[in-house]
């Protein structure tokens, strides 16, 4: 069978590009007509511009890129859509063993609890001020990570702008980063924290699901022109990466699907780097295990929706931290970024479990909750943040202070 | 007269990065700094003072240099993506020969545009090199294959070189493969049965 569409979509060697790849490698694109080409990139600025110039129909993006994009911070970007989320969580913060030396001196725990190893952290800033900042480092300025870190050190009373550094550095450099000094720890997708903590070279200290549980990460961005002209086309794409991963959810496949992504034209690593973020068993960096309940989410609690109450999480953080002016409209053209439409309308025909509302409340559940779909049973959550606060979308002004 | 661009090139490879330094040198445009190393990028980068950075597409460095110039704290003036976005052949021009550029923020488009068509020429000139290269080195490894192939058929079948060629020819022909990988194969396989003959 030929297939009736090629669409090239462009990555980075990251675990959460799973969906993607196993689109591709299990057939799932294939069945839906469709010649999936995936090109490993280098950078966000690359995947940006060949989206930009029309190499690439969607790609593997950071979640508030194409809010960036559209919102014109990022020079010659396209107009930018996320009609699918590529899971959630998938994130650690990691440092380096002298800094968690001072960080257990202080008081840390060791189970990855967000609030004592930020608190130890403030203590050591405190006691080392006037002698050099910690330095660390950030996948992109519009990254969950770098936000999620700022929120982190933030709700820990540490000014991410005066009492540290936040570097920008490409995620698969940052274990070199950290190992030659250069950084004192960073906030960085998998695999690029268990390689720190293999290596002994650095130590986890908290992780993306400890700070905000089942939180947005990597979205498909899709060239908003391209989207418009082949709505066929990308029902299909929709369609074939939401079996793709449903596929990545299954534990059984997680050991194929390390050793799909181990390979050189994907992530190009050890295929010992990707277990420990599928099974949620991380590695710390002291020789020894902990479990992490949804440390990453490629399926389960609606993970590919693209909720607009993210969108708008990711928005109020540009605002926190000065990046876009807050407007009615800065605020209108963050939540037209992602589309729970487009999603809608591609998947309705499988029948499959969709959530009834295209935003809601985040951090406002404790524990798992069966929520309201449309024809199948669907379960949320817990999905707090870790100081207990909530994101009342429709309350933004509230939740900025103002 | 206007005063010369500052132009930095930021490449890891030297050789590419050397072939656009001596383009726009022949261009006239004197003041042309190199980059090969990353480390320490954002003093030298102020050291520099750059009108017009070039920078290859592929360095995954981008993104800490683009932030690097948002918050312009590193370089004294804002630098903006090169070109004004409606100038969109140049743009993809640029991102197929696997060129960037960035510019200091008004600084006219006509003094900006010999610069990128350079970078993007020579770019493409390098990248063309490279596969010629590549291109001459395997028809080197493929003609060696052969001609292995060749002696041991007329070694162990006896046949004349010319024959020991037709007959190598003829099976690539038989089951659509190249000489090359035939030769490889006879020669794989040569090895496998008598590993003591490895002439």
């Amino acid at each position: 069978m030929n297939p009736e569409y090629q669409i090239n979509i462009g990555f980075l060697p990251l675990l959460d590009s799973a969906v993607l790849v196993a689109a591709r490698e299990k057939g799932f694109s294939e069945a839906e007509g469709i010649d999936l080409v995936l090109v490993r990139e280098h950078s966000w600025a690359s995947i940006r511009d060949r989206l930009a110039v029309g190499h690439f129909q969607a790609a593997h993006m950071l979640g508030p890129m194409p809010i960036a994009f559209n919102l014109g911070l990022a020079p010659l970007a396209a107009h930018t859509i996320a009609p699918m989320a590529l899971g959630l969580g998938g994130n650690a913060v990691t440092v380096s063993r002298n800094l968690w030396a001072a960080l257990r001196a202080n008081g840390a725990s060791e189970d990855f609890d967000a609030a004592s190893a930020g608190t130890a952290l403030r203590k050591v800033i405190t006691a080392q001020r006037g002698k050099g900042r910690p330095r660390f480092a950030v996948v992109h300025p519009h990254s969950g990570h770098n936000y999620e870190l700022r929120y982190w050190l933030a709700a820990c009373g540490i000014d991410p702008d005066k009492d540290v550094e936040i570097v920008i550095v490409p995620p698969p450099l940052m274990p070199d980063a950290l190992a030659s000094g250069q950084i004192e720890g960073y906030c960085v997708g998998e695999p690029y924290n268990t390689a720190s903590a293999i290596a002994g070279a650095g130590r986890i200290v908290t992780t993306k699901s400890m700070i905000w549980r089942s939180s947005p990460e990597k979205v498909l961005g899709v060239s908003a022109r391209w989207a418009e002209t082949n709505p066929d086309a990308l029902g299909r794409l929709l369609r074939a990466l939401y079996r793709a991963a449903q596929w990545c959810g299954i534990p059984s496949n997680h050991h194929e699907l390390a050793s799909l992504l181990a390979r050189p034209d994907y992530i190009g690593c050890a295929s010992e780097w990707l277990i420990p973020a599928l099974s949620g068993r991380i590695w710390t960096g002291d020789g020894e295990v902990i479990a992490v309940d949804d440390f990453f989410v490629p399926h389960d609690k609606a993970a590919t929706f693209p909720w607009k109450s993210h969108a708008l999480w990711f928005y109020s953080q540009m605002v926190r931290w000065r990046q876009v002016e807050a407007s009615s409209h800065n605020e209108a053209v963050a939540r037209e970024s992602y589309r729970p439409d487009l999603y809608r309308s591609a998947l309705g025909p499988l029948g499959v479990a969709l959530p009834s509302a295209n935003a809601k409340v985040e951090g406002a559940l404790p524990s798992a909750m069966p929520v309201g779909s449309a024809g199948a049973s669907l379960v949320l959550g817990p999905d707090g943040f870790f100081d207990g606060k909530v994101f009342d979308p429709d309350r933004l002004d509230d939740y900025l202070g103002r | 007269m206007s005063p010369a661009l500052r132009i930095l090139i930021i490449d890891e490879n030297r050789i590419r990065a050397t072939i656009i330094e001596e383009g726009l040198r022949e261009a006239g445009h004197g003041e042309v700094a190199m980059i090969h190393d990353m480390t320490g990028i954002a003093r030298r980068i102020a050291e520099i003072d750059p009108d017009v950075i070039v920078i290859d597409l592929e360095n995954p460095n981008r993104d800490m240099l683009e932030s690097m110039f948002q918050l312009s704290r590193a370089v004294k003036r804002p630098i903006a993506m090169f070109v004004d976005r409606s100038d969109s052949a140049s743009i993809e021009a640029a991102v197929e020969a696997g060129v960037s550029a960035y510019v200091i923020d008004g600084l006219q488009k006509h003094r900006v545009k010999p610069i990128l068509d350079m970078a993007i020429s020579r770019f493409n000139a390098f990248s063309r090199m490279a596969r010629e290269l590549e291109e001459a080195q395997t028809e080197l490894e493929n003609r060696r294959l052969v001609e292995r192939a060749k002696g041991i058929l007329m070694k162990s079948r006896g046949l004349s070189e010319e024959d020991a060629y037709a007959l190598l020819r003829r099976t690539a022909m038989n089951q659509n493969r190249k000489i090359a990988e035939i030769a490889q194969s006879l020669i794989t396989t040569v090895g496998l049965l008598d590993p003591g003959d490895s002439s």
